[in-house]
């Protein structure tokens, strides 16, 4: 491991609904152009976590620093300068439907980066461009992609800024295997070239490996397991194990309400 | 004595929810309308917002002053026969227009009209993580989404309520010259000496304030739905119902205001 200072600090991060505790004392470190992967079975806290460093969702307790601030006690001009260094692709894209694509994937530079609408669009146009869809798609409205196309969008409005963050939320989620790796090689390609930290949740374990250098599995609100990625199949955890090979014993039982 | 305590007790709960809600939706619309002073202001879906409830709801609300207006010439000239006191009805349709059914009735069909949409709306871009979208997006929703409808909706009303008295009072004069016998001429003379710039202003404050509750109630329920397509449907179904509840509690409350001596 590398000495310098993580990009990401998460510690102690606990979030509760009501009786139900989702986040129990997270403690993660993201480090400086890594792409981590935090896998976890479904309501496991995978996108909680997402949004409580993103600020959509405000933590109980804990703490989150991001190169150094803390992000949980800033003020709302410094917490939009912070969110205007990071790109998020939803699950489902949470693409605009009122607006075109090319205005969807220029929103954040429209808004933050006062550049005109004629550089918005040219600049979209090159993003579309690099996630492999034509200029013209530019002018389509979102209901009349495909899902696929719909997360190629959505991505390409996640980087048009240039963000030196990127998170992911089940970037392949709803999609075929070979549309799943197309979209996987996508967010790698620009991750690396943005030179971007990258944290991306999923429990879709190909994806988990094709994405990720590090990986971290949630279970019961903790991080139970932090290795590389490249381990995940053969992590000697047995809640991971379970977890990554799908088996049905284990330690990992799923919670069933009567 | 427990069941006594357990029925003081439910209502406390209700009233203590109903401040938290009345507290919840003040606090929503006077950060909503906070910033129309703070910059950056959205132009575009101001307009956008205007025309939606300004031009498209202009059919809706026409019809609907021009028959009220008909129909009130209808029953005030049979009622207003019992006493002959029928040269009372240009009188009575312009009064009744102007000061109550003009930005009642505008108010009620933009309700259904334009309230849904936004909750409908809103509430979409809430379950389908729009609105986060435009936060990660360094984009204020309440600035992006809020404030655009409620300036449309404070603005908009009262022109159409400018039409709607037209109109109506139009509906009034065409029923009782063409089907009661009355003389055109004297019928607008009564209508234009015996309606005053308070009525026509107070009507027009009146649409104002029902905009503004519309569009409040549309957004806030929208903006706070939850639950998916299930969560929506609730959000439009509240949405209609308390602007139109409050819609007329507000208009007893403003009557009582611009007329009570």
């Amino acid at each position: 491991m590398s000495d310098l200072p993580p990009k990401i600090r998460i510690r102690g991060l606990r979030k509760a609904f009501g009786n139900k505790v989702v986040l129990d004392g997270i403690d993660l470190d993201v480090a400086a152009c890594t792409s981590m992967v935090v896998i976890g079975g479904s309501g496991s806290g995978k996108s909680v976590l997402l949004k409580c460093v993103l600020g959509l969702i405000e933590p109980d307790a804990g703490s989150i620093e991001i190169d150094g601030q803390d992000v949980l006690h800033m003020d709302r001009h410094e917490a939009e300068k912070m969110r205007a260094r990071i790109g998020m692709l939803f699950q489902n894209g949470a693409l605009f439907d009122s607006l075109p694509v090319w205005e969807n994937v220029a929103f954040g530079l429209l808004a933050r980066h006062k550049v005109d609408q004629r550089q918005a669009r040219l600049r979209a146009a090159e993003v579309l461009a690099q996630v492999g869809l034509a200029p013209s798609v530019g002018d389509l409205w979102p209901a009349e992609l495909s899902g696929g196309m719909q997360k190629r969008v959505a991505l390409a409005r996640a980087v048009a800024a240039r963000p030196d963050i990127l998170f992911f939320d089940e970037p392949t989620t709803g999609l075929d295997p070979i549309m799943g790796a197309v979209i996987d090689n996508l967010i790698v390609d620009c991750v690396k070239r943005l030179g971007s930290t990258a944290v991306a949740i999923t429990h879709d374990m190909a994806s988990a490996r094709r994405i990720g250098d590090r990986a971290a599995m949630i279970h019961k609100g903790r991080i139970v397991w932090e290795g590389p990625a490249t381990a995940l199949m053969d992590s000697g955890n047995e809640v991971v194990d379970q977890f990554t090979h799908g088996r049905h014993a284990g330690p990992i039982q799923m919670e069933l309400r009567c | 004595m427990n069941r006594l305590l357990d029925a003081v007790a439910a209502i406390g709960r209700a009233l203590l929810g109903a401040c938290r809600l009345t507290g919840s939706i003040a606090l929503f619309g006077l950060e909503g309308l906070s910033h129309v002073v703070r910059p950056p202001f959205y132009w575009r879906l101001f307009l956008r917002a205007f025309l939606d409830i300004g031009y498209y709801s202009l059919p809706v609300v026409a019809l609907t002053a021009v028959f009220t207006g008909m129909v009130l010439a209808l029953q005030s000239a049979t009622g207003l026969s019992r006493f002959n006191a029928e040269s009372a009805v240009a009188n009575l349709v312009v009064l009744s227009i102007t000061r109550e059914l003009g930005p009642v009735l505008a108010g009620l069909m933009v309700a259904g009209r334009v309230g849904a949409a936004m909750a409908a709306e809103l509430g979409t871009m809430r379950v389908t993580d729009q609105i986060d979208a435009l936060t990660t997006l360094s984009t204020n929703p309440m600035k992006y989404l809020v404030t655009p409808r409620l300036l449309g909706g404070l603005l908009a009303l009262p022109l159409l309520v400018v039409v709607a008295d037209i109109l109506g009072v139009l509906g009034g004069f065409v029923i009782a010259s063409a089907k009661l016998g009355f003389n055109t001429e004297v019928y607008l003379t009564n209508t234009l000496n015996f309606v005053r710039t308070d009525d026509v202003v107070s009507g027009l404050v009146k649409a104002a304030v029902f905009g503004l509750l519309v569009a409040l109630m549309g957004c806030y329920h929208g903006y706070n739905s939850r639950g998916g397509a299930q969560g929506v449907g609730a959000a439009t179904t509240n949405a209609v119902v308390s602007a139109s509840v409050l819609i007329l509690a507000f208009d007893y409350v403003l009557t009582e205001l611009f007329f009570a001596r």
